[in-house]
């Protein structure tokens, strides 16, 4: 058996700099196959472990060994009901595949591929019947049609709960469809994920601000037994430096919304424009600054930079979207902070004035941290500047929701069932968290949906 | 789906739509907005509430046709419907008995948004005075309406075509030196209308309050897209505003955020005109 996993066909660097089509174009049948049959079907499936929603891996790969895609997509869907998403973009090297025993004398199974590949299978023969299920005759309640919301609200309604999900924006999908770029996560993908869930009855409507036009509370008035808040991280933060209300500087959150949600790259054929100059400064080193320094190159700019305060080793990014992201020819600017925005006379950004750092000792979260040397500015000559450094959580819903206890930062307070302060108030993902994973986020959907249903 | 229930033409231009959109009518206030989306390909565009009727189950916007999305808006006939309306959105205006006259001023398109909040002023026992700005005759709007929601209506014209010749700030520097006890100007129209009213009351030190509508996106809180400078604070007008005090917005920089995509609607929409009607230097 070889030691190494099949690697995932890619578009060509040069070709894909200039399209938003997938990146990675999946396994076909045979690599599948082959890849497959590398998992050593460990009977205390290690993997497993590393799954925050506990897909069956072993089962699920032994279907695909065998041919029976359909088999495969039933067992994963027993647990995940956004494979196609899931396979995608999960860190799986830090999760499932970092317990692979394969890992300890070679490469992992390519699990998170497996999947991916089966999702898509499964997607394309439409084999994926609905189940039958029994209504229970309550009602719940789900906040946000991110990961975490419609794992919530799949898995209460095949428990048998009339489910309605509020959503804010015009379409349901949260992080999936305004946040991850069409080259990572084709919109259609989640569509169809999107729609997968409402085949199991559950309800979305769209253009509802909880904590504007419905409390909390209201929901409780209107019969639900069971509210479920995974309105997602929210707020933007910024760098607190002067310049940053200059033209030309976006948030990442409004940048990749204009892009991802609001197709600006589309435009004036969809009419939400963005600016994307010809030398971008990407600042962060998350998922989220990997998404805009690619996304940037996709838009037409020359040079990306992408500055980070830390070094390489620090990066909290996906290995793949780092890699992906200098292969495309992002500019790394490690061990820079910025300190200031300079603007030109009618506002607009030009230049990115950063400080050097050095590394000190770890941090709370393990991570060194960064401190300044003295006297070492140098400017980025720039004219767009996204800024990636995180989210923090929005805080309409805590305002209007009496008796909700938030943490110093905003986040709402659970126990490990997912249970608020309030009776019947429920939540998990980013507003719990702060900014985190797909998966976490649909790891922590999946937990208080049991917890509603009484089985935690 | 949202319904347009009536259309009407209120300047060459400005059009009025009551929409029904239940959801949003059953919370409004005045001082919040809303953000429609036309169509598929639209964009998200953010309108102060005109009025709201929550028996009736309808919300009234009032817009002026200057982007691709507003005249796509503006294209679509009663009985049709409008894809995206969210909302209520944004705090609404602090409504009570004050001490002393409340002062509403609103020039152009603005003049829509002070509507709802001279008449809740009004209706919580204050005496209003509402001071309305045109550029001519044929672009003032909602007189009636402003007539019956305030104390006294002043208007001006900038040509003169229509009452006073000159500008709102111009009536409101003589209320103040006739010595009118005024507890609170409200100010809505394009920025630079704002910035003026705001320069005429601040060295008498009355608060003055001006209703922002600047670039944003998703309008929650999400995007910051509409960051503003209040005082030595950068501030979401969608979730901390719209309203702010006058006397500390940065609306220098506001101005200059709002020209943003100006060479890219042009692009879109083959001609530019500018939001505040005409009298922003946004061109």
């Amino acid at each position: 058996m070889s030691l190494n996993r099949h690697p995932m066909p890619e578009q060509p660097v040069a070709e894909r700099v200039q399209n938003f089509r997938e990146v990675a174009v999946g396994y076909d049948a045979a690599t599948a196959a082959l890849e497959a049959s590398r998992c050593l079907q460990c009977k205390t499936a290690p993997c497993r472990g590393g799954c925050p929603v506990e897909v069956d891996i072993p089962a699920f790969i032994h279907c695909i060994r065998d041919g029976k895609i359909g088999d495969a997509a039933r067992k994963i869907k027993e647990k995940n009901n956004l494979p196609a998403v899931c396979g995608r973009v999960c860190p799986q090297e830090k999760q499932c595949e970092s317990h692979c025993v394969l890992g300890k004398k070679g490469e992992a199974v390519a699990i998170g591929r497996l999947e991916r590949y089966v999702a898509d299978c499964d997607r394309a023969t439409a084999s994926s019947e609905t189940p039958i299920i029994a209504k229970n005759g309550r009602k719940a309640a789900v906040i946000g049609a991110g990961p975490a919301g419609l794992t919530a609200a799949a898995d209460l309604a095949m428990a048998g709960y009339d489910v309605t999900i509020f959503e804010a924006l015009h379409r349901a999908g949260g992080v999936l469809i305004y946040g991850i770029p069409e080259f990572r996560l084709p919109k259609d993908i989640v569509a169809a994920e999107v729609e997968h869930i409402k085949s199991l009855g559950v309800k979305i409507i769209t253009n509802a601000v909880v904590g504007k036009a419905l409390s909390i509370d209201e929901l409780f008035e209107q019969g639900y037994e069971a509210v479920f808040i995974g309105s997602g991280a929210g707020a933007p933060q910024f760098l607190g430096i002067p310049g940053e209300n200059c033209n030309g500087v976006y948030s990442a959150n409004e940048f990749l919304t204009r892009i991802n949600l609001m197709k600006a790259y589309q435009f004036p054929e969809y009419n939400t424009p963005v600016k994307v100059g010809k030398i971008v400064a990407v600042v962060g080193g998350g998922n989220v600054a990997m998404d805009a320094a690619r996304t940037s190159l996709r838009m037409g700019a020359e040079k990306v930079y992408l500055v980070y305060r830390r070094s390489e080793a620090e990066i909290p990014a996906r290995h793949e979207e780092f890699e992906h992201a200098k292969a495309e020819g992002v500019i790394c600017q490690f061990l820079m902070n910025p300190s200031r925005i300079i603007g030109d006379e009618k506002g607009w950004a030009q230049g990115l004035e950063c400080q050097r750092m050095e590394l000190g000792a770890a941090d709370a979260s393990g991570r060194r941290c960064a401190v300044e040397v003295p006297g070492s500015e140098t400017i980025l000559p720039v004219d767009t500047v996204v800024i990636a450094i995180g989210n923090t959580p929005n805080p309409l819903i805590p305002r209007t929701t009496p008796g909700l206890v938030v943490t110093r930062r905003g986040t709402i307070v659970v126990n490990e069932r997912g249970e608020t302060s309030r009776d019947g108030v429920y939540a998990g993902g980013d507003i719990v968290t702060g900014a985190a994973t797909v998966i976490s986020a649909m790891g922590a959907g999946k937990q208080a949906a049991k917890a509603i249903c009484g089985l935690s | 789906m949202y319904q347009i229930v009536t259309k009407k033409t209120l300047s060459p231009g400005v059009q009025q739509m009551v929409v029904k959109a239940p959801m949003v009518a059953r919370k409004a206030q005045p001082g919040e907005f809303i953000i429609l989306r036309v169509d598929e390909k639209g964009e998200r565009i953010p309108l102060t509430i005109a009025d709201f009727d929550a028996a009736a189950g309808t919300i009234t916007i009032i817009f002026q046709e200057v982007g691709a999305g507003t005249k796509a808006l503006g294209r679509l006939a009663e009985g049709e419907s409008i894809l995206d309306f969210v909302g209520p959105l944004g705090n609404p205006t602090h409504v009570e008995k004050k001490q002393g006259t409340v002062v509403c001023v609103g020039g152009g398109i603005g003049v829509a948004p002070i509507f709802p909040i001279a008449r809740g002023m009004k209706q919580a026992g204050n005496k209003v005075i509402s001071i309305v700005g045109a550029r001519n005759h044929d672009l003032l709007i909602l007189e009636k309406e402003m007539q019956s929601a305030s104390t006294e209506l002043k208007i001006t014209t900038d040509d003169g075509s229509y009452q006073r010749k000159g500008f709102v700030t111009d009536v409101l520097k003589e209320l103040i030196a006739q010595g009118e006890p005024i507890a609170e100007v409200i100010a809505i129209g394009p920025v630079v209308m704002m910035r003026a009213v705001a320069e005429v009351t601040r060295p008498h030190g009355i608060k003055t309050i001006a209703s922002l509508n600047p670039i944003m996106v998703d309008g929650t809180g999400m995007c910051g897209g509409c960051r503003v400078s209040i005082g030595t604070e950068t501030k979401f007008a969608c979730v901390d505003g719209p309203e702010f005090d006058a006397h500390q917005i940065d609306f220098a920089g506001l101005m200059a955020r709002q020209k943003t995509y100006v060479d890219m609607e042009k692009t879109c929409d083959g001609a530019h005109t500018c939001h505040g009607g005409g009298t922003c230097s946004c061109h």
